[in-house]
């Protein structure tokens, strides 16, 4: 679509905060969810799972769970497609092991029964024979010389020679001169962090409902924030056509990445194949925790160079990613963020993809980047404090802005970081006085922001409502979004307009709701189509008319003549043109299909102070400010709640959540009890500012808003806690033990 | 499973005399349906307990001591204004169990019976000297809730044997009790240390006292050191630091993903000096007005 | 191993399902009664999705046997709106933007409105500690929080 620069001003519809369309739904308990549907004769399905974190699959006898009353089929790997090829084969492998379990909660076997009671019973009774293999589950173990190998040849052709089979990804990228950069500096900081794996921790366990016949057709439900891409995989791993599996997305609850892949629904399709019935299939918690995607734990070292006066003159990094027992860690993400924010002569970054013995990693809000900003925002602070200086000053005095030429190689366009900064500093909050024991952290974040593949269907209807029909489940809000947007354009009540997720068989392909993508890239798509469908409204006001259609504008919900036509006649109301559609040419549609490009980067600006008790190494944390570039605030109600989620994700990611594994590469920690995310008790209110500096490439300037505010938090946590209790802190979570072993070793050392 | 709702203690005992395999008795389940939800205990006979006449009943004895029912929740605990008034530790401790939906549920028994030196009640119980009445094939006896738990997940009572009440004793004058739990959140979480701290004054002076140490050892810990380092004081900075130690050097704790050997003891010391000071505040406050 | 069979009353309904007496209040109320309201996020009491009230307490269903429900009264959030006539906490946490997926929002409707029953004016922290075993990953609870306060401060008006 072409630009001539974003819409500004004049909103009308955008901007306003109107409740939104699911909400009645969701307030009543009507909304259906992934666990929520049921079909005739449905079986349900249970998964038997590896207790290794690392063993050859020797034997699998199912005659005693087949022979239990009510058990209707069990399937193993052997029930798959066979001769898959790269990154199919990884999704097939981990959906239900072959040879070899690779980690703890690999799933081995399946049963469908006719009940769920009778499904759990019945996977007891699956027979395995495992042969034990070493197991190795920490990114620089894998990494040394003496580690298991976790499956030869998975490398690519990136990875120098000379490195252990477990790294099968390299990424170098920067610019400049690092060693002069470094030699100019006054103060030259170098630090090594680590974080641990998180979980997005979405409430919603992963479910579905599938059928599929004999005849190779098939029909899916399930929660999943792309349902394109569910049966594309779906119908590969199964071996029928794509486009003979209808999938539907259910409500989703809660996603955040960790849906945007496939764990069960081939395993429930094979079922339901062997059976010939519909197969329900329902994780529990602890599978989720045990067998979807965590994100990666990391290794990384980071150094910057910086003159007294705050220039940062160099900044190096090295980011080691584990992303389980598969190629595919977000190690480039996090390399290329880590120093986005800022205008450097001379980076330089490195990133390691590792695999261990633990789940495969699956996106988690900007996925890799908080773990950068953690490094990288540290070192910027001890260099601060070393120094002297401000710390939102000395941002300031660096900061990426329009022209800047980013550390991962492009020219930066249009960007809000300096915004967000002055913002920051002009915040009540940034100068706030502090209580005994409390400190005050910065930290900036940036995500690129996706655009991807985008299709959309306007329709009016005759009594001149509208609906839009789009692609993307909806994973914050993005209906009402999407219907504000036709409602500007169209010049129509909000409440005249349905926006509808359709099926995949309703609608052309549509790319994940992933990248913060939905409001960029759909909305484009909804107001192209809108657009689109006012060429056709003009169109037919032009014929009533016996005008040009050139001559025809569309202002305030009405055709209208213009140019020297302008006040020949009364402009008609759109209500009015499509009420005769069906004698002036028919249906009266809109529609895009296309690949938006110019998805704007976003940054964001968090303060938060923090309370450590030096006794008990606990920290509170007492205040939150987060201040975000959101381009434009479709729904400014709806942007703050990203802005909240992100923050509050960050802190659990700082301070408690965290996967721990035995000796044994046993999942500690897979229930809620000890995976410990953030409860209402645990946090204070989160203060927004949302600032507007228009993304040139979308029509209302959007910039997407979902990941960016998880990446400062780890960081500003971070250094509130470390000016709290008087020590840095390097590894994430900071717990209490850890935080008290930090004091303890300050006063020994 | 067989589930069986017993309509008297003595069917109970029947029931679970005769029963073969696991038995488990249903109170409040909070422990109880984990378990079975898990596959870490399926019991093959389940015995109801709730539907006994007097169960839910929390009452005052004319001595000036508490009968708990058995199937108390912990809600109803806490919203019992006369217990809070006399043993705000022993309620304070149970509250701090789990969710507010838990504690719809949740009981004291249950949470002495379930066994685990984490629990958060059983410091307080063992602190205000708690006793309860255990039934069992061979009659009634008595028997101090200190010596129930034997271990992680293990009990003192025998095959067919169950509580069938909880005994707090009088509260008395110038006396107070106190339990506080470390948790890296606010709410949610097990114990990584608790502590209970009951004791009586004369004047501002320490008279007696219970110092008892949850979750830093196989089972609860009554530290006769640490209430000897405060009995005699008006709790005093020396007197807090000598219970630090003492509460500290008492700790057998093992590393685990709730805490470490270190965090663990140094924080029974914090622990012990805070809920000292608690109890000790509400000993010099309680006048035995309240009674 | 036999059913059991259970008579209950569900939102002043009296209803009658068999279950296994395994299964709990939850498995009953979402497979057998087809009230799907109440989520299982976790199965072990720690997440609160679940939550209903039973005789007027609040607890979780997934901490509740089916068989146990026999002659309760059960309160599901299906229960909660008097027709098409949204409860006070209905209508607020959809104008507060208090939820993004909804997969909590049953339980803490549910919650909430237990509170508000048992304390009509609860303080910030109150509330936040009354919540804490309901958990919620999408809003940081900001929002949620707003919406309990100001619909009690609206009810306090009203009565």
């Amino acid at each position: 679509m072409a630009l001539d620069g974003p819409k500004t001003s004049g909103f009308t519809a955008v901007g306003t905060t109107p409740n939104r369309p699911d909400g009645l739904d969701k307030v009543t308990g009507r909304a259906k969810f992934g666990a929520d549907a049921q079909a005739p004769g449905m079986l349900h399905a249970a998964i038997v799972r590896s207790p290794h974190a690392h063993a050859r699959i020797v034997s699998i006898d199912t005659s005693k769970a087949e022979a239990l009353k009510g058990v209707k089929t069990v399937v193993t790997r052997a029930d798959f497609t066979t001769g898959l090829k790269g990154e199919n084969w990884n999704i097939l492998e981990n959906v239900m092991a072959g040879d070899t379990a690779l980690y703890d909660g690999h799933a081995v076997a399946a049963v469908a029964a006719i009940s769920p009671l009778i499904a759990r019973d019945a996977i007891k009774l699956v027979e395995v024979e495992y042969q034990v293999l070493p197991h190795v589950t920490n990114v620089d173990a894998a990494m040394a010389q003496d580690a298991p190998i976790i499956r030869e040849g998975a490398a690519n052709k990136s990875v120098p020679a000379g490195l252990h089979p477990n790294v099968v990804r390299y990424h170098e990228s920067g610019h400049g001169d690092v060693d002069k950069g470094f030699a100019a500096a006054d103060l030259v900081i170098e630090d090594h962090f680590t974080t641990e794996a998180t979980h997005q921790g979405y409430i919603e366990p992963h479910a579905c409902l599938a059928q599929l016949g004999g005849d190779g057709k098939g029909e899916l439900w399930c929660c999943t924030q792309g349902h394109w891409n569910v049966q594309k995989i779906c119908a590969a791993l199964v071996g029928i056509e794509t486009s003979q599996l209808r999938v539907t997305a259910s409500e989703i609850g809660g996603g955040f990445g960790g849906k945007t892949v496939v764990f069960i629904e081939p395993v429930a399709l094979a079922l339901s194949r062997k059976a010939n019935r519909p197969v329900k299939l329902v994780m529990n918690r602890s599978e989720v925790f045990r067998a979807s995607g965590p994100t990666s734990s990391t290794s990384m070292d980071v150094k910057i160079g910086m003159k007294n006066d705050g220039t940062i003159t160099a900044a190096s990094g090295t980011f080691r990613l584990q992303g389980g027992a598969f190629p595919g860690a977000p190690m480039e993400f996090t390399a290329m963020c880590a120093f986005a924010p800022y205008a450097l002569e001379n980076v330089r970054q490195v990133g390691y993809d590792v695999m261990t013995n633990r789940p495969k990693q699956a996106a988690y809000r900007a996925p890799g980047s908080p773990m950068a900003a953690f490094a990288v925002e540290s070192v910027i602070d001890e260099l601060c404090k070393e120094l002297g200086l401000d710390p939102i000053q000395t941002r300031l005095k660096n900061a990426s802005h329009e022209g800047t030429k980013a550390s991962f190689g492009p020219k930066f366009d249009k960007i809000g970081l300096v915004e967000t900064l002055e913002a920051a500093k002009a915040h009540p909050h940034f100068t706030a006085p502090l209580g005994e024991n409390q400190g005050r952290g910065v930290s900036c974040g940036f995500w690129f922001n996706h655009s991807g593949e985008t299709s959309v269907t306007l329709a009016l209807s005759e009594d001149g409502s509208a609906q839009i029909v789009v692609g993307t489940p909806d994973i914050g809000g993005s209906r009402a979004s999407m219907a504000l947007m036709a409602a500007e354009e169209l010049g129509i009540p909000y409440e005249n307009i349905r926006c509808t997720i359709a099926d995949t068989a309703s609608l052309g392909y549509n790319e994940v709701s992933h990248g913060s993508r939905v409001t960029y890239a759909s909305g484009l798509a909804t107001i192209a189509a809108a657009r689109d469908a006012v060429k056709r409204l003009c169109g037919r006001a032009a014929a009533k008319w016996g005008i040009d259609e050139e001559a025809v504008v569309w202002e305030d919900g009405c055709a209208k003549p213009s140019g020297p036509n302008a006040g020949d006649f009364d402009p008609l109301p759109l209500a009015e043109i499509t009420r005769t559609m069906g004698a002036t040419g028919g249906p009266i549609n809109g529609h895009f299909e296309a690949t938006p490009e110019g998805a704007g980067v976003s940054f964001a600006t968090h303060i938060v102070d923090a309370e450590v008790d030096p006794e008990t190494g606990k920290t509170s944390i007492v205040r939150y400010t987060v201040v975000q570039d959101a381009g434009k605030a479709i729904h400014p109600a709806y942007v703050e709640g990203q802005f909240q989620g992100g923050a509050a994700q960050g802190i659990g990611w700082a301070l408690n959540e965290e996967y721990i594994y035995g000796e044994d590469g046993r999942l500690q920690n897979d229930l809620f009890l000890d995976y410990r995310i953030p409860v209402a008790s645990d946090l204070p209110m989160i203060d927004t500012v949302i600032v507007e500096v228009p993304n040139p490439g979308h029509p209302y300037g959007v910039r997407g808003v979902g990941e960016t505010s998880i990446c400062p938090p780890l960081a500003a946590i971070a250094n509130a806690v470390s000016a709290a209790a008087g020590v840095r802190l390097h590894d994430l979570p900071m717990s209490p033990p850890r935080i008290r072993a930090a004091l303890d070793a300050q006063k020994d050392g | 499973m067989d589930y069986h709702i017993a309509t008297s203690f003595d069917d109970a005992i029947a029931v679970a005399s005769k029963a073969q395999g696991i038995t488990r008795f249903l109170a409040g389940g909070t422990d109880v349906l984990v378990q079975l939800r898990a596959d870490i205990v399926t019991p093959d006979t389940l015995i109801d307990i709730k539907h006994i006449e007097g169960v839910k009943d929390i009452s005052r004895e004319s001595d000036g001591s508490w009968r708990i029912g058995i199937a108390v929740a912990g809600a109803e605990m806490t919203e019992h204004a006369a217990l809070m008034a006399d043993w705000p530790g022993v309620v304070e401790a149970m509250d701090l169990v789990g969710s507010t939906q838990v504690q719809g549920r949740a009981t004291l028994t249950g949470n002495l019976c379930n066994g685990s030196p984490a629990a958060d009640s059983v410091p307080a119980m063992v602190a205000a000297a708690m006793s309860a009445t255990v039934a069992g094939p061979n009659g009634t006896r008595q028997v101090a809730v200190k010596d129930i738990p034997t271990g992680p997940g293990r009990s003192s009572l025998a095959k067919g044997e169950l509580i069938t009440a909880l005994h707090i004793p009088a509260r008395g004058t110038s006396s107070g009790d106190a339990y506080l739990r470390f948790i890296p959140r606010t709410e949610m979480d097990i114990a990584v240390v608790g502590c209970a701290v009951n004791l009586t004054l004369d004047g501002d002076t320490i008279t007696s006292a219970r110092v008892v140490l949850g979750a830093v050892a196989p089972t609860i810990l009554l530290v006769q050191e640490a209430a000897n380092a405060i009995i005699g004081t008006s709790l005093d900075e020396a007197a807090l630091t000598a219970l630090a130690t003492a509460a500290s050097a008492a700790c057998n704790p093992i590393n685990d993903k709730r805490g470490t050997i270190e965090f663990r003891t140094h924080v029974a010391g914090v622990l012990a000096k805070r809920s000292a000071k608690i109890a000790y505040e509400r000993a010099l406050a309680n006048t035995g007005n309240s009674a | 191993m036999s059913n059991i069979h259970v008579t209950t009353t569900v939102n002043g309904d009296e209803v009658e399902f068999l279950c296994d007496p395994r299964e709990t209040l939850l498995d009953a109320l979402r497979d057998k009664l087809n009230l799907t309201g109440a989520k299982e996020g976790c199965g072990t009491g720690d997440c609160g999705a679940c939550s209903v009230t039973m005789d007027g307490r609040l607890v979780c269903s997934c901490l509740v046997l089916g068989a146990e429900a026999e002659g309760k009264q059960i309160g599901t959030v299906e229960g909660i709106a008097d027709g098409e006539t949204l409860h006070p906490l209905q209508q607020k946490f959809i104008e507060y933007a208090a939820l993004q997926c909804g997969i909590c929002t049953p339980g803490i409707l549910v919650a909430t409105k237990a509170l508000l029953e048992k304390n009509p004016d609860p303080t910030e922290t109150e509330v936040r500690y009354w919540l804490a075993g309901n958990l919620c990953r999408c809003t940081g609870y900001d929002k949620i929080i707003r919406a309990v306060m100001d619909t009690a401060a609206d009810l306090r008006r009203a009565s």
